[in-house]
């Protein structure tokens, strides 16, 4: 029962892996810059890591969000959130793992009268409109900063190749640990309060039951890498990612770095320790992470090329994607009670 | 690292020898004019056997680098570039070589009134592609400066042109015999044609580097 309950949450997490992966690794790959095989194990294994021990942060925040209290619920607020995913993207518009589950929760919450917590929902919200800003922004600065120092060291074209090579398959290690730390929540965090997965022993170490629940999703996101991404990687250099491989590098490094500050709660810690703003733990989209970067150095190069009409369909996306993904889930969990009696809440 | 490196390095001093074929050659074919104009027979017979060794050497560098970006996947985005680069490159040392050969298969007697400007035609076409190759090299190391190079390329190529329409002025104005005036036409426009060859080179590395600074 447990596991036909995850079933909508592995096949969010295989949907994440098949597309998400392409945002870390697509333009190596797509240049063939690394293998494709290298790139699917880098991304599989760092993605799980990523998951198991940074994954709690932003986790919480959507427990927060909306305390989804039975498997039933979790289970049709999963399928709610991948079948938006799925929907948009047939219609071939640009949508998010972590904007669908935002709108499934608060349909849960809607449907079951829960409270939602809407301090929680402005951080969330205003996480989606920053993030992508703060990715242009680190991506200016690096790319100014990286092609100084290219014009000062004067390598050897072939020189800048191998560098490029080791640049990206570092950073795709980087990107792959911090897109399973904060897109883990979509796939696995409405399940972490109502699977009762107990703590595992072994040898000294003990493994939580929610760490096992991220590495179960880690997993899906890693099947996902390995039997649908190389497909959307080696297309993608057609696409909005069609960049040369020193500005993939300068992109997907910025994206690991935003993904990093969205979900280390070490670093949150640390930073609200020091007395500095943190930046709440919040599920963001990759994808808006790239097109962010790309922004960023299309600014710095003058602005020329920019096709303004994607941010237009990003934002309509911040607003668009929850919505249809709340109704989806309000009819459903409609449906999962009183067609099938199946328990969506429990007692409050 | 040092291993990831070792190939790399290999094909960057494979890249040298071969620019390094090129300059020498452009060496080779001035000293080469140079001597027949001045009737050093010997001395030309050996500068006709170094440009063919020469060309013979950058040819199979040129190859052994074209297989070796393909072999180990390098420089993805550049590689269609650089094999251009270096096939329009080797272009300029088989002109080189063209010129000498011909000139020792068919050894014209150039009347004394045009053989300054001849050498100095020679001269500043040996300098447009001595530019040339600075600006290839500069496209792998130092790609600010290729454009230094490629305006000299230009201005010699410019020059080359200029003498080479005074040459044939000044040939077709004398009184020799239809037949030697064609026969002498056709030797200025092969030792001009270099200077256009390291031109077409310029051309394709000033669009290489706007692609690489982007």
């Amino acid at each position: 029962m447990i596991f036909f309950s995850l079933s909508s949450g592995l096949f969010l997490g295989w949907s994440l892996g098949a597309n998400d992966a392409a945002n870390i690794f697509g333009t190596a790959v797509g240049s063939r810059m690394i293998r494709f095989r290298t790139a699917a194990l880098l991304a599989g294994l760092f993605v799980t890591i990523g998951a198991v021990i940074s994954g709690a942060g932003a986790s919480d925040t959507l427990g927060a969000l909306g305390a989804v209290n039975a498997l039933g619920g979790a289970f049709t607020v999963a399928l709610a959130a991948a079948l938006s995913v799925t929907w948009m993207t047939r219609l071939k518009l640009p949508v998010s793992t972590s904007q669908a589950i935002v709108g499934s929760i608060i349909g849960w919450n809607f449907f079951t009268h829960n409270p939602t917590d809407w301090h929680v929902l402005k951080n969330i919200a205003l996480s989606w409109v920053t993030s992508p800003i703060l990715a242009a922004l680190f991506s200016a600065v690096i790319f100014i900063a990286f092609r100084a120092y290219l014009k000062r060291i004067r390598l050897h074209l072939l020189h800048i190749d191998m560098h490029t090579r080791i640049g990206l398959i570092m950073v795709g290690i980087m990107g792959a640990y911090s897109l399973g730390a904060n897109n883990i929540a979509n796939v696995m965090g409405v399940f972490v309060s109502v699977v009762p997965l107990r703590d595992f022993h072994w040898a000294g170490w003990v493994i939580t039951g929610r760490e096992i629940l991220f590495f179960i999703g880690g997993l899906a996101i890693a099947l996902g890498i390995f039997t649908y991404s190389r497909k959307v990687m080696e297309t993608v250099g057609g696409s909005l990612l069609k960049l040369t491989p020193t500005a993939a590098f300068v992109v997907v490094l910025s994206e690991a770095l935003v993904l990093f500050l969205f979900s280390s709660v070490t670093l949150h810690n640390h930073l609200q320790a020091w007395g500095l703003p943190a930046l709440p733990l919040v599920p963001i989209s990759s994808s808006q992470l790239v097109i962010g970067g790309v922004l960023g150095i299309g600014l710095v190069k003058g602005g020329h090329g920019i096709r303004w009409r994607v941010l237009t369909e990003i934002a309509a996306g911040w607003i668009a994607t929850p919505v249809l993904a709340g109704v989806i889930s309000f009819i459903l969990l409609f449906i999962m009670r009183n067609v099938f009696a199946m328990t969506v809440a429990g007692a409050t | 690292m040092a291993i990831l490196f070792k190939a790399t390095k290999m094909l960057e001093s494979k890249i040298d020898h071969f620019l390094d074929a090129v300059s020498e050659g452009n060496l080779v074919f001035k000293q080469g004019i140079q001597d027949y104009l001045e009737n050093n027979h010997n001395r030309f017979a050996e500068h006709v056997a170094n440009i063919n060794r020469l060309e013979e050497a950058a040819d199979k560098l040129r190859r052994e680098i074209e297989s070796a970006l393909y072999e180990q996947s390098l420089i993805p985005e550049q590689r269609g570039d650089v094999m251009r680069l270096l096939e329009a490159s080797d272009d300029v040392i088989d002109t080189a070589k063209e010129v000498l050969l011909q000139l020792d298969i068919q050894q014209p007697r150039f009347p004394r009134e045009i053989t300054g400007d001849l050498r100095r035609l020679s001269e500043q076409v040996m300098q447009a592609a001595e530019a040339l190759v600075l600006a290839a090299r500069a496209f792998f190391r130092n790609i600010s400066a290729v454009k230094d190079h490629l305006h000299k390329v230009y201005f010699f190529e410019r020059e080359a042109d200029n003498l080479g329409m005074t040459l044939m002025r000044t040939i077709y104005g004398g009184s020799a015999s239809l037949a030697e005036k064609n026969h002498w036409r056709y030797f200025i426009t092969v030792i001009d044609s270099l200077a256009d060859k390291a031109e077409a080179v310029a051309d394709l590395l000033g669009i290489y580097t706007i692609k690489r600074t982007l």
